[in-house]
């Protein structure tokens, strides 16, 4: 008759935002990030080698180009587009994931191109997709999706497919209409693997923002890289390569925290399976 | 046992009452790459309103196959159900279902309280009925101080009662439950028993109960179906006439209850031998 122990017996903002477990919680994040940062500055501080210089140059050089002068010409475009892609990704790759996770006949049809979709080396493409949508923002934003996409789909198409059977009995028994049958039964059952999708999604759109850019752009992150290579600015190089490093470690930390607030009852209930 | 066909069983339908709920010659079978697998043989009978009736059987015999036809989640392959004169093909509104897998039926993105309100919700129920329906109902459960809870908090006896405090929230007309009270303590499934039969006199509800316990079939039922054979079929119908009220202690100390007890596990015995034979022979 007694509850079981859980560990927060409530789940709310409050517990989630307890500070002293954030601070762990961020301090478990960051450690490799701050160990190979000091590393780096260590041993790169005497150096004199045209290719590698020290880290200190490189981070003040960081300092100058993205704090934030060149902001609004190299980075914003570059977020702007990524964060297009990965919005269309969902808005797309999520509602046709549910269809074809709900319909067996259209997913037996579909899979083949599915599979097709997802294993296709999206950057031999990319001249076709110059061809098609030219080299403006339009262009850059249908590449990223089309890479971003695919997880996204297969995540929320698995997810409705492993719904529990006894879930879908109860919904049926109780005459669910759609609207609750997909927004407070099929849509959070399937919220773990969608977010795992995203998570994949938003790493391969990272890698396919920086290469269009690098291919056929005249702004952007990728852009600034390769030009100042070419032009044998490598300092200028390394700070560009280290914001993108920033950048990608970041959107993963924030993607983790949305993440872990918006399935906080996934987490919760597996540490407590595991714990017990 | 193969010549009974459920009409001849006495007391299995009675046209004169009130008919809510009709078995008409129902079968069905399982249909896997092996072939089909018949689980019900021809079973029919009827569910006065208001009534109370119990199935029981040995495992394995068909009583959740059975249910899951009877409540329209699956179709039979042959004859029908009738709710209120018409033909059941999906659940039926005025029908609640808790189904023996009841940790399997709550979500766990939610809380007690939520669960228990999302068939209301989604039924276009009143916020404030909604909120005051619910609470009644996890009180009556004596789940009133875990509303906040999540499902996987909860020991499987709880989440029972969420399942069974989720129906009664509904007031169905016909409430419908697979061995609802299969994990809770002896106490807990007295009072559980009770408010089945108090909330069934106060709303007038009719309920078809499935369960491995003799005696609770006999405490609570005006009438015990006997599952038997393969495929199952209606062995006997048993009528209780032990009154409306009942009482855990003096009822089951009624001779009348111990006799109908003797009987009922002896069918259930003979149902279990024969079910053994066939598959030794
Ligand atoms: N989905 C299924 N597919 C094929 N056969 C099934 C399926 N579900 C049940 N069966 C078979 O149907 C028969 C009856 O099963 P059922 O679950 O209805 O029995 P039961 O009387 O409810 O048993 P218990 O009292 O143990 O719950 C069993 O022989 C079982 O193997
Ligand atoms: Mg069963």
């Amino acid at each position: 008759m007694a509850p079981l122990a859980a560990p927060g017996h409530v789940l709310t903002w409050r517990a989630f935002g307890r500070l002293p477990r954030l601070a762990l919680t961020v301090a478990r994040e960051l450690w490799f990030a701050v160990v190979v940062l000091a590393l780096w500055w260590v041993l790169s501080s005497g150096s004199t080698s045209f290719y590698f210089p020290p880290l200190s140059e490189i981070w003040a050089r960081f300092q100058e180009l993205w704090l934030f002068d060149r902001v609004p010409t190299d980075v914003w475009p570059s977020l702007r587009n990524f964060g297009l892609a990965i919005v269309l990704s969902c808005a797309v790759g999520i509602p046709l994931g549910v269809v074809l996770g709900s319909l067996r006949r259209v997913r037996e049809i579909v899979s083949p191109v599915l599979g097709f979709g997802w294993a296709l080396p999206k950057l031999a493409l990319l001249p076709a997709f110059i061809a098609v949508a030219g080299i403006g923002d339009g262009m850059r934003v249908s590449f990223i999706l089309a890479g971003a996409v695919w997880p996204i789909l297969l995540g929320a198409q698995d997810g409705v497919r492993a719904v529990d059977p006894g879930l879908r009995d109860m919904a049926r028994s109780y005459r669910f209409g759609r609207g609750t049958l997909l927004f407070r039964v099929l849509l959070p059952a399937a919220a773990p693997q969608i977010f795992a999708g995203i998570r994949t999604s938003l790493a391969i759109g990272l890698v396919l923002m920086i290469v269009g850019e690098m291919l056929v752009a005249s702004s952007g992150l990728g852009f600034f890289v390769l030009q100042s290579q070419q032009s044998y600015a490598l300092v200028d190089m390394w700070a560009g390569a280290l914001l993108i490093g920033m950048l990608g470690y970041l959107i993963t930390l924030l993607f983790t925290v949305l993440e872990r607030f918006v399935l906080r009852w996934h987490f919760a209930r597996r540490a407590m399976h595991a714990a017990g | 046992m193969t010549s009974i066909k459920g009409d001849a069983v006495a007391g299995a339908t009675r046209p004169s009452l009130d008919t809510v709920m009709a078995a008409d010659h129902v079968a069905f079978s399982y249909s896997s790459a092996a072939g089909a697998h018949p689980v019900l043989g021809d079973i029919s009978f009827t569910i006065a309103r208001g009534e109370f009736v119990s199935l029981v059987g040995p495992s394995g015999i068909g009583k959740t196959t059975l249910l899951r036809v009877l409540s329209g989640l699956m179709q039979p392959t042959a004859g029908e159900v009738r709710l209120d004169g018409e033909r059941v093909t999906e659940p039926p509104r005025q029908l609640a279902l808790v189904l023996q897998d009841y940790s399997r039926s709550l979500l766990p993105w939610m809380s007690i309280e939520r669960n228990v309100a999302l068939p209301l919700r989604s039924a276009k129920v009143a916020r404030t009925e909604v909120r005051s329906r619910t609470a009644a109902a996890l009180d009556a459960v004596g789940l009133a101080g875990d509303s906040e809870k999540y499902p996987w908090q909860l020991s499987g006896g709880m989440q029972q009662r969420v399942a069974i405090a989720r129906a009664l929230a509904y007031q169905p007309e016909v409430l419908v439950m697979d061995e609802p009270f299969a994990s809770v303590d002896a106490q807990t499934r007295f009072d559980l028993e009770d408010l089945v039969l108090r909330l069934r006199r106060e709303f007038g509800m009719t309920v078809l109960l499935v369960t491995h316990d003799i005696d609770e079939a006999v405490y609570l039922s005006d009438r015990i179906v006997v599952l038997a054979g393969k495929p199952a079929q209606v062995a006997d119908c048993l009528d209780v006439p032990l009154g409306p009220i009942r009482d855990q202690i003096a009822t089951k100390a009624l001779p009348e209850y111990a006799a109908l007890r003797g009987r009922v596990l002896s069918e259930i015995r003979a149902a279990s031998a024969a079910r053994t034979d066939k598959k030794v022979g």
